[in-house]
């Protein structure tokens, strides 16, 4: 079941008229001249459709909260700002066919009353920026963008910002400082941004992949998407695979699969590269806790485990991790665990805004204390500190980059400690290059 | 150095970013036009960000406060093709950072620094949005993925013709 990808490999799906000829902008038809803004946020309201993101907020709720004072104007922000590492399904949606996120845009901004969108890209994207600001000129050209669109009297205006290289900036408050040409330094909630967002005004921010959706929950209704998936994870979801496995590269997935299939179905990952093990998952995103196999390929209560919001979590943070953003990075046995998690550590320390002292200072400790693990200089006490450290972060910051930083080192310490005990009481074996160290027993153990 | 103004056709497009925005909210072009000011200076110097604040009538601390804070934007000189590769993780378990060795060695330079001809600087990045098809580095527009060390050595000897 494809729904924002059915038409993805056609040849130059990107113009508008070969995108129109598979049926596309028949949303913006339906939803301009058919139905009422509040019948499209019923629609998303039944879809069930969750903020695809990271957060997972049913988007029609989230729709529903924005605030509608007379004579003020209220506005839509795409979210494109995709930096979680492990995470490049926006890229590929917005680089691939543009106007699949253009029609969500309209059909979205319709619902919302807003007449002046805009998407907001990460600044790295610029030849993205360029596709979609080519696509956007030809949807103005068709008179789908613009005053009067389809002679209904509704009027959108649709822009590309782009952002300067900033993690922070997905994080809505900060992606609206960014907008309005400042540091991405999240605000302090409340006020939300439905209240009080882009330019004080009442402001929905939604994720691509988010406002990609709601097209065909308008051609299909609400029931129809609601109809995939299982309990409240609804319908489809782009799942970035990377790492260490066959086929490396973007899918669009029912909700409901096994964990097992999406690895090591041919239709999907292709299993682990040749001659390889499976050994360590991080599912959602950087942010999201790893698991080791035997817990990401079933829950501790003995099921399968599945590609959906509550079965990933099944366990808590004890025995489980999340959906996130669906940046799905697979480890084989080669993978060194405090490496990787080294990595991230890097990069929640450069891209902490500073604002908050615990993050700023606390992800520059774990990023330290990481590195002289992984050189061979980890002191006995370090494994502690880290998850002292990590705890300190969690929950004491204004958004959740602090929480983002602190899930990965505290969750790699639960499931892989002994490795880091390893670093720490063998550093000539462990520094050199290409050691990895081998759980007796493991099922990843050769 | 020259005078520091935009040629005619960039000037019209200012104006065109500057519209996309509410009256009295011009700031907000801040961005875009700062990504403008790097194509056609190649860096930031305080000269160009300036000149971005006159542009845009807000005080120049406006513009560094926000080019110092995001890290696509050059605060100091670089060379003619900055190349600016992705130490992340999922980048790394595909062979990253012997290839980024590889790319340092082959210029004779570290990370942050411009060969002695002006033509290379190398800057390490975060996460680019690309994982699925690391290793992958980007040089302005362009992104170079599952980058090898054959590869690199391939794109080099293009860009030192």
């Amino acid at each position: 079941m494809k729904i924002l990808t059915e038409h993805i490999d056609v040849p130059n799906i990107d113009t508008i008229d070969v995108f129109m000829k598979h049926g596309g902008y028949s949303a913006v038809q339906k939803a301009i001249k058919k139905m009422t803004p509040d019948e499209v946020t019923e629609e998303v309201k039944k879809s069930g459709l969750r903020g695809r993101g990271g957060a997972g907020f049913p988007v029609g709720m989230k729709w529903s909260f924005l605030a509608k004072p007379e004579g003020v104007p209220r506005y839509l922000v795409c979210n494109a700002d995709e930096s979680e590492p492990g995470t490049f399904k926006d890229h590929y949606l917005m680089w691939k066919s543009p106007h699949t996120l253009i029609e969500g845009m309209i059909v979205s901004s319709f619902a919302l009353g807003a007449n002046t969108s805009y998407i907001y890209v990460r600044g790295e994207l610029m030849y993205v920026i360029n596709i979609l600001e080519k696509a956007i000129q030809e949807a103005y050209d068709k008179g789908l963008l613009g005053k009067n669109i389809l002679g209904s009297g509704y009027d959108l205006d649709l822009f590309v910002q782009p952002g300067g290289g900033a993690y922070i900036c997905g994080e809505e408050t900060a992606l609206l400082e960014s907008l309005e040409g400042k540091r991405g330094n999240p605000r302090n909630k409340p006020p939300f941004p439905a209240v009080k967002g882009l330019w004080q005004c009442p402001t929905v921010v939604n994720n691509v992949e988010s406002i990609a959706a709601t097209s065909w929950i308008v051609n299909n209704g609400g029931d129809a998407y609601a109809a995939i998936g299982v309990g409240r994870s609804t319908g489809t979801k782009l799942i970035s695979a990377s790492g260490h496995i066959k086929k490396p590269g973007v899918y669009e997935i029912p909700l409901g699969i096994t964990v097992e299939d999406f690895i090591y179905s041919d239709e999907w990952c292709g299993g682990i590269r040749d001659g390889h093990k499976l050994k360590a998952v991080v599912a959602g995103g950087s942010s999201v806790p790893i698991l080791p196999a035997e817990l990401i390929l079933t829950t501790a209560a003995g099921e399968k485990r599945l590609m959906t919001y509550e079965s990933l979590s099944d366990g808590g943070f004890a025995t489980g991790t999340m959906l996130g953003s669906g940046g799905f990075v697979v480890m084989d046995e080669t993978a060194c665990i405090v490496h990787n998690t080294l990595t991230f550590a890097k990069f929640y320390h450069h891209e902490s805004c500073g604002q908050c002292s615990p993050c700023r200072e606390g992800t520059g400790w774990m990023d330290k204390v990481l590195h002289r693990i992984e050189h061979g200089q980890g002191r006995k006490e370090d494994i502690d500190l880290l998850v002292d450290v990590a705890k300190k972060i969690e929950g004491n910051t204004i958004c959740p980059l602090g929480d983002a930083a602190s899930w990965p080192v505290a969750a790699a310490i639960r499931h892989f400690r002994d490795e880091f005990e390893w670093h720490i009481e063998h550093p000539e074996l462990a520094t050199k290059p290409g050691a990895v160290f081998m759980r007796k027993g493991a099922s990843w153990t050769k | 150095m020259s005078k520091i103004v935009f040629p005619a056709e960039t000037l019209e497009l200012v104006k065109k970013i500057i519209a996309r925005y509410p009256d009295g909210k011009q700031k907000s072009a801040l961005l875009p036009i700062l990504h403008l000011a790097q194509a056609e200076w190649k860096w930031c110097s305080p000269e160009v960000m300036d000149y971005v604040a006159s542009l845009l009538s807000i005080s120049s601390i406006e513009v560094y406060e926000v080019a110092s804070f995001y890290t696509m934007f050059h605060l100091e000189p670089v060379g003619e093709h900055v190349i600016e590769y992705c130490r992340t993780g999922p980048c790394c378990l595909m062979g990253g950072v012997e290839v980024y060795d590889h790319l340092k060695k082959r210029l004779k330079i570290n990370t942050g620094e411009t060969t002695k001809d002006g033509k290379f600087t190398i800057k390490e990045v975060e996460c680019l949005a690309a994982c699925g098809w690391g290793p992958v580095f980007q040089i302005r527009e362009k992104y170079y993925m599952h980058l090898t060390k054959e590869k690199v050595d391939e794109i080099i000897d293009e860009l030192s013709k």
